[in-house]
């Protein structure tokens, strides 16, 4: 396992590169917004790999809420943190695109304020992680956590259902995507999920440090004699 | 031409800087663990 992580990191940041030439170099360059329309090939597979790691931590939530596994709760955790880095990639760079093709950097539009709403959501649950202490706080998070995905599906199909200033899906049902780009796209989004594994993977890793030097720590605060007073 | 670098080079950022506090965590933590072996 050791040895598995630097090699998977070599992998990754090989296959980052390939898909950064394929984004910037290979993929065909698009008739009406240009150049700028190249950000597709990172906002949407950071959408994407969010969208996943939030299912991850829901059904990890779910997993812990039935039998308190410790490695659930974790899971939980890890991927809501790296979820709220992809979310924010997504946020960042989609007004970075709109300014140019719609003229305005942000709109309160149903996909846009939904998109908002569900990194909040995720804030939340890291907030609640990071300062509220007691046991009770992986159930409370856990809770959050089930409640907070039900945003997932409403973000993803907004754009299907109702009519919004962000463009309809472009892949799938009624998707006219040109196929090399749709290639290009897929292996940016094999590239980001790869990158999200590697993060999620170290992130793991320093949990499971964390609350051993924790309880490490608590042990030796019980076994520690006391001053008489 | 601009909007697009911005957006490539805001997306890394991002993610070294969440990497770098990542790594903060984790060099606090090996201290944390050399005090306890000390101990």
């Amino acid at each position: 396992m050791k040895k598995a992580f630097p090699i998977f990191a070599l992998l990754t940041l090989v296959l980052l590169s390939y898909a950064l030439y394929e984004a910037l170099v290979a993929a065909p360059t698009e008739q009406t917004m240009g150049d700028v329309q190249r950000i597709f090939y990172y906002h949407v597979p950071s959408a994407w790999t969010a969208f996943l790691l939030f299912l991850v931590n829901f059904v990890a939530s779910v997993v812990y809420l039935v039998n308190r596994s410790d490695k659930a709760d974790m899971v939980a955790l890890v991927t809501a943190e790296v979820g709220v880095v992809f979310c924010t990639v997504v946020l960042v760079t989609g007004p970075i695109w709109a300014r140019p093709v719609w003229g305005i950097w942000w709109t309160w539009d149903l996909r846009l304020t939904l998109t908002l709403v569900l990194w909040l959501i995720y804030v939340s649950y890291l907030m609640l992680r990071r300062f509220s202490s007691g046991s009770q706080t992986p159930v409370m998070a856990a809770v959050l956590a089930v409640f907070g995905a039900l945003d997932v599906p409403l973000v993803y199909f907004s754009i299907w259902y109702f009519r919004t200033q962000h463009p309809s899906p472009v892949i799938g049902r009624g998707g006219s995507l040109d196929p090399r780009m749709a290639r290009v796209l897929l292996i940016n989004w094999a590239a980001f999920l790869c990158f999200a594994v590697l993060i999620c993977w170290s992130r793991y890793r320093l949990e499971r440090l964390k609350r051993e030097v924790e309880e490490t720590q608590a042990l030796e605060a019980l076994l520690e004699p006391r001053g008489v007073r | 031409m601009k909007f697009l670098y911005a957006a490539y080079a805001i997306t890394w950022l991002i993610h070294i800087a969440y990497l770098g506090t990542v790594a903060a965590r984790y060099t606090r933590l090996q201290r944390e663990v050399e005090e306890l072996n000390k101990k």
